[in-house]
């Protein structure tokens, strides 16, 4: 590439900071995989009774998405507030209208007796 | 993660990148807007699915047509991926040559071709077992929502080598370069919501 290598600015080391990012991906890629492997190994291999694997299954992946936003967005607090106030914005949405409407249809469902969901 | 305050959503340029770092903040806070719209699309069509899991009328259901090993080599592609995608991010943030962007660039398409082929597979299985869309409203519902990732991941594929096309002939200026970083975000986005589809529909659904 024709411009100017990368210079410590404000005496920040450059390969130092790139280490560090590195470490980062490899980490969040670790802590992933092992979040991934868990509740497929409790599907696959069974044993525990469904109500507690669906809750292991609900926090590894939410947990798991954390760590995505983390590592790999590179969302952090350190950010600009506008930034993270969409996301919150969109958090807030996404509750609102995926639990509102699993919340309506399975009491429709429960009321009128049709197949549960 | 950097010391320099973040500007803007996923790994930043640094000030060595000088008015290509500026740019980014505008195009990249829209980008994300974009990415949240479409996270709320999704969450809508998670909710769909949801509500009519059980809509099965007498066809086959999640223990005859889901295959956990399949699903299993789907998520670890991807999630490699997003690994490669990172790398290329770092490449491209220091500097390194362009040969090695395009080496990550092009392991991340491989990666995304082995996914959706996997994918194309499972869905051809299904198929076969009488899994078609029209048989029942569980079976609408999950060809609404698988699909409509695979259609993203096919959409972040086709820009992938669009992208690698400009660097061919443009070289790393800084539409290119905006163009990388918005594309490491999207692809990174396809993988969340990954995480979900495969908790929420597969693993739930041979639970």
């Amino acid at each position: 590439m024709s411009e100017q290598p990368n210079v410590a600015v404000d005496g920040i080391d450059p390969m130092q900071e790139e280490r560090w990012e590195f470490r980062s991906y490899v980490w969040g890629a670790g802590i992933a995989l092992l979040l991934t492997v868990v509740p497929f190994a409790l599907v696959h291999w069974g044993g525990l009774p469904r109500l507690p694997i669906l809750i292991v299954i609900g926090v590894f992946a939410l947990v798991q998405i954390l760590v995505h936003f983390r590592c790999f967005l590179h969302i952090s607090f350190a950010h600009k507030r506008e930034d993270l106030q969409l996301i919150l914005f969109s958090a807030l949405l996404l509750t609102i209208m995926v639990a509102g409407t699993v919340w309506i249809m399975a009491s429709l469902a429960l009321r009128m007796a049709m197949p549960a969901s | 993660m950097s010391r320099e305050a973040a500007k803007y959503p996923g790994l930043n340029l640094s000030s060595a990148h000088g008015k290509d770092h500026e740019a980014a903040e505008s195009l990249m806070f829209g980008f994300w807007v974009f990415l949240m719209s479409d996270a709320i699309l999704f969450g809508m069509v998670f909710a769909t699915y949801v509500t009519s899991v059980h809509a099965t009328a007498g066809g086959p259901g999640p223990y005859q047509l889901y295959d956990i090993k399949s699903i299993f080599v789907e998520t670890l592609l991807l999630l490699a991926s997003s690994f490669t995608f990172g790398m290329a991010s770092l490449t491209l943030k220091y500097k390194h040559s362009t040969p090695r962007l395009v080496g990550w660039l092009a392991a991340t398409l491989i990666l995304g071709v082995a996914f959706l082929c996997f994918e194309l597979h499972d869905f051809s299985t299904m198929f076969a077992k009488g899994g078609v869309p029209s048989r029942s409203g569980f079976l609408s519902a999950f060809f609404d929502l698988v699909p409509l990732h695979g259609l993203h991941v096919t959409g972040g594929c086709v820009w992938l080598i669009c992208l690698v096309g400009q660097i061919a002939r443009y070289g790393l200026d800084t539409k290119t370069k905006l163009g990388i970083m918005r594309l490491a975000l999207f692809w990174h986005f396809l993988d969340i919501v990954w995480i979900a589809i495969f908790s929420v529909v597969y693993l739930a659904g041979l639970t």
